[in-house]
């Protein structure tokens, strides 16, 4: 089930990350109210304060804002910061990791983007 | 930090046996703890203790800064929910309601009426005729609707199935999050409330093992699966909490964190990393007595 926290890391850094992924597909526009970190509690059954923490987090990293007295919206431009974020992640994550795979299997560059093509034609 | 219990050096002694040996910690304001160990650890001594309900042999206590012996003012402060709370024999359940808001300052009528049905609780059905299940429910309604500034839950819910228990944490949390106050909740069902806990006390034979952050515990321990021999090596140098194999299989759990560069290594060793939850932490910290003590330094 999508409520499941993972074991193996904070709580609160996938409060932030679930908050970043509803940036990105949309599910929370821009200029759009966050939901109150005692609702994010209470829908996924943690410590409000741990919640609190996730929500703070995007905070400092200017992703929200806080109105007082009214509560926390995403900020102009969040979703561009996100995305370049996440295909800077993307690089590092896949792109590199590919080519030092591709490398060990003698797999040239040229080779690597013929296969590229090849996997994007079978994903249509 | 605004300190609601302080406890230094805290021992109970039974004629020889040592129930409780120097114990230390405190709790805050404001926060809902996890006070965590197995039968026979000295946990309910503790809350004894905190609760006024028995005397340290020897140590320091103090309850809202004062003593809470025969202390009015600290003692309305606090509620306490036994495992096997008992009641007047004539009691109702709408009698241990009544009695309950006369005590406690902060008492909730309405908030207890609502829970009652949240509950499905007869009101005027006998307390000594309610099943162990409705029992339990009686007194997490009082630790709720009490409001008391330390609520503690001792093993709140014998009897209660898995949708109460819901209904309970549903309620716990939501009551916090408008009326934050101390929470103390002692149970075995750690994997149940792990997300609710902001901070986790383990006791093991009487003494404290862990007193640490829930969130800086996440991800705190870890298990390698794979070739025996290749495990092993992995987790060489580290604290080892856990072993088992099977054949050629071994899975060995440690303390510590791993970062990108370990995951790597695993990788490249064909070893599996598994998570280990809180619940299986502190049931490895706890299962013998041996030197665990240095295993939890973090």
């Amino acid at each position: 089930m999508s409520l499941q926290m993972d074991d193996s890391r904070p709580i609160f850094v996938q409060i932030a990350e679930r908050i970043e992924n509803d940036i990105i597909d949309g599910a929370m526009p821009e200029e759009s109210q966050v939901p109150s970190t005692n609702q994010f509690a209470a829908f996924y059954q943690i410590n409000p304060a741990t919640a609190a923490k996730g929500v703070n987090l995007l905070v400092d990293l200017g992703i929200l804002y806080k109105r007082r007295g009214i509560g926390m919206f995403v900020a102009t431009g969040a979703k561009a910061r996100l995305m370049e974020q996440r295909k800077e992640h993307f690089f590092e994550q896949y792109v590199v990791t590919m080519i030092s795979e591709a490398k060990k299997l003698g797999i040239t560059v040229d080779q690597l983007t013929d296969m590229i093509r090849r996997g994007e034609s079978r994903h249509e | 930090m605004n300190k609601v219990v302080e406890i230094n050096g805290l021992t109970k002694k039974y004629k020889d046996q040592i129930a409780v040996n120097n114990v230390s910690f405190m709790l805050e304001a404001n926060k809902i703890y996890g006070l965590l160990g197995r039968n026979g650890a000295g946990k309910t001594t503790i809350m004894h203790m905190i609760t006024a309900q028995a005397f340290p042999t020897s140590g320091e206590l103090k309850v809202f800064g004062e003593n809470p012996y025969e202390n009015n003012r600290v003692l309305t402060q606090l509620c306490f929910i036994k495992e096997s709370q008992k009641y007047p024999d004539n009691y109702r359940v709408i009698d241990v309601l009544d009695v309950s808001s006369t005590f406690f300052p902060n008492w909730d009528r309405e908030f207890a009426f609502a829970l009652i049905e949240d509950f499905r609780l007869p009101l005027k059905r006998r307390v000594k005729k309610l099943s162990r299940g409705m029992l339990s429910a009686v007194g997490i309604i009082v630790g709720l609707a009490s409001r008391a500034p330390v609520t503690i839950f001792d093993e709140p819910y014998l009897g209660l199935d898995a949708v109460a228990r819901g209904l309970f944490y549903d309620r716990l949390l939501d009551d916090y999050a408008e009326n934050p106050r101390t929470i103390v909740l002692s149970t075995h069902l750690i994997d149940e409330v792990s997300k609710l806990l902001e901070h986790v006390i383990v006791i093991n034979s009487g003494e404290v093992i862990l007193n640490e952050d829930a969130e800086e515990l996440r991800g705190q321990a870890s298990t390698v699966v794979g070739a025996a021999a290749k495990a092993e090596a992995f987790a060489m140098g580290r604290t080892i909490i856990h072993r088992e194999s099977m054949g050629g299989l071994a899975s060995v759990t440690f303390m510590g964190r791993l970062d990108a560069e370990d995951r790597r290594q695993a990788e490249e060793l064909g070893l599996e990393i598994a998570p280990v939850s809180l619940q299986q932490l502190v049931v490895h910290l706890t299962k013998s007595n041996h030197k665990n003590k240095e295993a939890v330094s973090l």
